[in-house]
């Protein structure tokens, strides 16, 4: 195996004018043809003759004791294969990426309302639903713990689990708080922030096909963000070496985290092998809510310190993030928000306390932006605080403490390439404003909040416009073994060159496929290159998650071609009928564990974006409309410019969902909205013109220079609009997604009268 | 119940249909049309868009027995269309597709505009595709596309 690569390696001698569609074209998806037709297989297009389909039953309470579970009337329906509980779990009870902790099938407490009790296999989905619903499951409802603050005090009670409610705490202490010393300073601002529960809402359903085996395994196809680590999880539990449970990536439709804990997979594998026919279980939008893992609700107190020149002294923060009832990644999560919780700013002291901690609220895990999107709303808000206390512009105000290359995080780590904060600000503020526009015969509607529901035409409509920025941690952190496994294989046929490469990695929408020909061509100096499907028969690719898969993936495949070339040094004339093939496993720098005050180098590389949102509000009824948002952001390398303007546009509309519309409501620990009528996610009427500037500054550690580009854009947008919409209306906004009532001051109106 | 349907213009008949199954159900699992996709299944995504007598709807939306005797269309049979081959390049070439679950319904929902609006503006285009939820893209790139293949039909 090669040495990993330290600095982008110069392209093959000689080859990279001669390839088309290489690194920095952009390329077209090599999935595209398929998905246009509507030919490409989804995990929930799979059908296998003899196929049974599976249905799981619930737990309808947030915390209960299960006394008594009946599945007789279940078994007695005609059409029923198998109806399965704990007891039939046939290895290691229990899942979980951090720590096992998550029952495969509740094990006598429910923890969380939607905790799968018993699954059910028929010979129709309708059928196993029925079935499902015909289990008699009998509960005593004990109290939930619902509130994360309360969750904090050691001795809460309920305890959701025996080890207590506190998953992480993680204290970041720098400068004077490191040692010990008061600090103090000229202006000072606090705000108390609020995160409500987003969802991922990918559009693909959780879904797959489990298919008994002649040895006594599985093969399971599935969508997924981590092949791997979702075999060695359902192994366990299947009381299975490893390699007898076979994975092949499905069709992923879309995944934005909430695919990187199990779903179905654990429960299909079990409902194939024990009535040895295969099994697709497809979840239903309603059940996709109780399915996966959400964003963590998040808790900010801030308080920042800043000279009367605008210079920020201090910031002392305390974030609770509500992990709800089993920990998933709430520990790297907890990471995140604390040793970015202050912002991409040079802070000389800084005091972060998070905790993470279980309740009986939905389990919470990985979303796009991962704990940097909640504590951006907390530290950006108060940049705009503090800016208005100073008297200061706000962008003034952020580009005076805007971290670069060569600032100190607060865990210590120095920040060792480009860091462009203060030059995304410039860029987004610099942008033409959006004309308002005003036919002859006034607004159009379309154009106005409320849109075509005709609340509005103009009277009452407010501009506002608001900035926001944000820092990121791409790939694994805190000393995690973070590496991918590529094979390149090289052949020619009929005197054509052709290269297939084949890894783990999970495509799930953000094109990595594309970058994967891409960079085999530019590094092998050829055009025909083929992309295997992704399964467990080659080494992990690690997860598609943390903005990762370009760097870690791309960089696995980048030393295989770089293997091969060392054998073949010009791979287009390698004579008919030989095969070279190299496989290898690429890691990124390593990264450090933190100490007790939080320091330590604990992630691979930052990436930095900047929003600018324009937005009309209507201050009589609350209503927004963002009209433009404007964003800058550096990537490094544009490896293929349309894919990252993709990520960048999507990602800033997943942050606008954020600001305006997106909530699981969950009251009392249960989920009251699970339903795309009632979780509203933007449409394209509600998502505006984007302009999307992009900068390309090496980092020198990274394959070909590049930053991971798909979470900061989901971080940014979210304070930028809620940013424009204090500008246009002067409310304080301290929690999101902004309600109308937020907006409107309804002080002196009687709660009667506002329904 | 059996259920006889014109798809894609071919005349099918299926067997054994339980009354509540729907017509994006008979396509997907009982005719070997998945190209309809299952993303919501309550008619507020857009991603299984056909036409059934020449208009647009959502499959999940139709009960089978209610697709009896009737006209439908879907992705799988534009495959020939000329205004359905535009937009798929278009769409393909202006990545406008990410993960891909939306683009069926969009690209029925976007030939039904553009054989009633051949030239649409940017706001036409946005109130025709209001029922199609993509959640990769922000579409900014959709929009792109379906502004690209009109100019192109049109010519």
């Amino acid at each position: 195996m090669p040495a990993p690569s330290t600095s982008p390696a110069p392209p093959a001698a000689g080859t990279s004018t001669r390839v088309t569609g290489g690194v920095g074209e952009s390329a077209r998806r090599p999935d595209g043809a398929l998905k246009v037709t509507g030919e490409f297989a989804y995990s929930s297009d799979l059908w296998a003759d003899d196929m049974l389909w599976g249905a799981t039953l619930r737990s309808p309470h947030p915390h209960a004791r299960l006394t008594g579970l009946d599945i007789g009337p279940a078994v007695a329906m005609p059409g029923v294969y198998a109806v399965l509980t704990h007891d039939d779990v046939p290895g290691r009870t229990v899942y979980g990426l951090e720590r096992a902790d998550q029952p495969v099938l509740c094990d006598g407490i429910a923890r969380y309302h939607g905790e799968p009790v018993a699954i059910v296999a028929a010979d129709h989905p309708e059928t196993a639903r029925r079935a499902a619903s015909r289990i008699v499951a009998e509960y005593d409802v004990l109290e939930p713990l619902t509130d994360p603050r309360r969750a904090i005090d050691p001795a809460s009670a309920p305890r959701v689990h025996p080890t207590g409610n506190v998953v992480r705490h993680l204290a970041v202490r720098k400068g004077d708080f490191e040692t010990g010393l008061d600090v103090a300073a000229e202006v000072t601002v606090t705000g108390e922030y609020e995160v409500g529960m987003q969802d991922q809402a990918f559009l693909g359903p959780e879904s797959g096909l489990a298919v008994p085996a002649e040895d006594g395994g599985v093969d399971l196809f599935v969508a997924t963000q981590w092949l791997h680590v979702d075999r060695d999880q359902v192994a366990a539990c299947l009381g299975m070496p490893p390699e007898r449970v076979r994975l092949t990536l499905g069709g992923v439709g879309g995944a934005f985290g909430a695919r990187e804990d199990l779903s179905m997979q654990i429960h299909a594998c079990m409902l194939a092998l024990h009535t040895g026919r295969p099994v697709k279980m497809v979840y239903s939008r309603e059940e996709s809510f109780f399915g996966h893992v959400h964003r963590h609700p998040a808790v900010l107190r801030y308080e920042h310190g800043a000279s009367r020149d605008g210079l920020l002294r201090y910031v002392k923060a305390e974030i609770v993030l509500d992990g709800g009832a089993y920990m998933s990644s709430t520990p790297a999560v907890v990471a995140n928000a604390a040793t970015l919780g202050v912002g991409p700013y040079d802070v000389p002291h800084v005091s972060v306390d998070c905790w993470g901690v279980y309740t009986n609220n939905p389990p919470c895990g990985a979303m796009r932006g991962f704990g940097a999107v909640q504590a951006a709303f907390g530290y950006e808000s108060q940049m705009d605080r503090m800016a208005a206390e100073l008297g200061l512009d706000p962008v003034e105000f952020r580009i005076r403490n805007a971290m670069s290359e060569g600032s100190t995080m607060p865990t210590g780590q120095a920040v060792d390439s480009p860091a462009p904060v203060a030059e995304l600000l410039k860029r987004v503020s610099s942008v033409p404003l959006p004309p308002r526009e005003r036919g002859d015969d006034g607004y159009d509607l379309r154009e106005l909040p409320g849109g075509v529901s005709n609340t509005t035409h103009g009277e009452g409509v407010v501009r506002g416009v608001g900035y926001g920025v944000g820092i990121k941690n791409v790939c694994f952190s805190e000393g995690f073994d973070d590496y991918s496994t590529a094979r390149v294989r090289l052949e020619t046929v009929d005197g054509r060159p052709v290269a297939s490469v084949h890894t783990a990695a999970a495509e799930v929408g953000q094109g990595l496929v594309t970058l994967l020909v891409q960079i085999a061509r530019t590094e092998l100096g050829i055009d025909e290159v083929t992309i295997l499907p992704a399964d467990t028969e080659v080494g992990s690719a690690g997860s598609t998650s943390a903005s990762r898969q370009s760097y870690v993936t791309g960089g696995a495949v980048r030393a295989a071609c770089e293997a091969i070339r060392e054998r073949v040094p010009d791979p287009a004339s390698l004579p008919d009928g030989e095969v070279v093939e190299e496989t290898v496993e690429w890691r990124h720098r390593p990264t450090s564990p933190l100490n007790e005050h939080g320091q330590g180098n604990a992630h691979v590389q930052y990436a930095f974006a900047a929003h600018r949102a324009v937005v009309d509000v209507d201050t009589e009824l609350g209503l927004v409309k963002v009209v433009e948002l404007a964003t800058a952001q550096d990537v490094g390398k544009a490896m293929n410019p349309d894919a990252v303007v993709g990520q960048i546009n999507g990602g800033s509309a997943q942050g606008l969902g954020l600001a305006l519309m997106e909530e699981v409501q969950v009251s009392g620990g249960r989920i009251g909205n699970p339903s795309f009528t009632d979780y509203l996610i933007p449409t394209i009427l509600d998502m505006p013109p984007t302009r999307v500037d992009i900068l390309e500054l090496a980092d020198p550690e990274a394959p070909y220079g590049l930053r991971g580009v798909g979470e900061p854009p989901a971080i940014s947008s979210t304070p930028a609009i809620v940013a424009a919409v204090r500008a246009a209306t002067g409310a304080a906004l301290t929690r999101i997604p902004i309600r109308p009532e937020h907006i409107l001051d309804l002080s002196g109106v009687s709660e009667g009268e506002r329904t | 119940m059996r259920v006889s349907v014109t798809v894609n213009g071919t005349q099918r008949q299926v067997d054994d249909v339980w009354e509540g199954e729907s017509l994006l159900y008979v396509l997907r699992e009982r005719m070997g049309l998945p190209g309809s996709k299952n993303a919501c299944e309550q008619g507020e995504c857009g991603s299984c868009t056909v036409y059934l007598d020449g208009v647009s709807v959502c499959a999940c939306l139709v009960a089978a027995g209610q697709a009896a005797g009737r006209d439908v269309r879907t992705v799988e049979g534009l495959a020939a269309d000329d205004g359905a081959h535009a937009l798929r390049e278009a769409f393909v070439e202006a990545g406008a597709v990410q993960c891909g679950f939306c683009t069926p319904g969009l690209i029925v929902a976007a030939h039904d505009l553009l054989e009633r609006v051949p030239r649409p503006d940017d706001a036409e285009i946005r109130e025709a595709l209001a029922g199609n939820l993509c959640r990769c893209t922000g579409y900014e790139q959709i929009l792109d596309a379906v502004r690209r293949a009109a100019e192109r039909t049109v010519g």
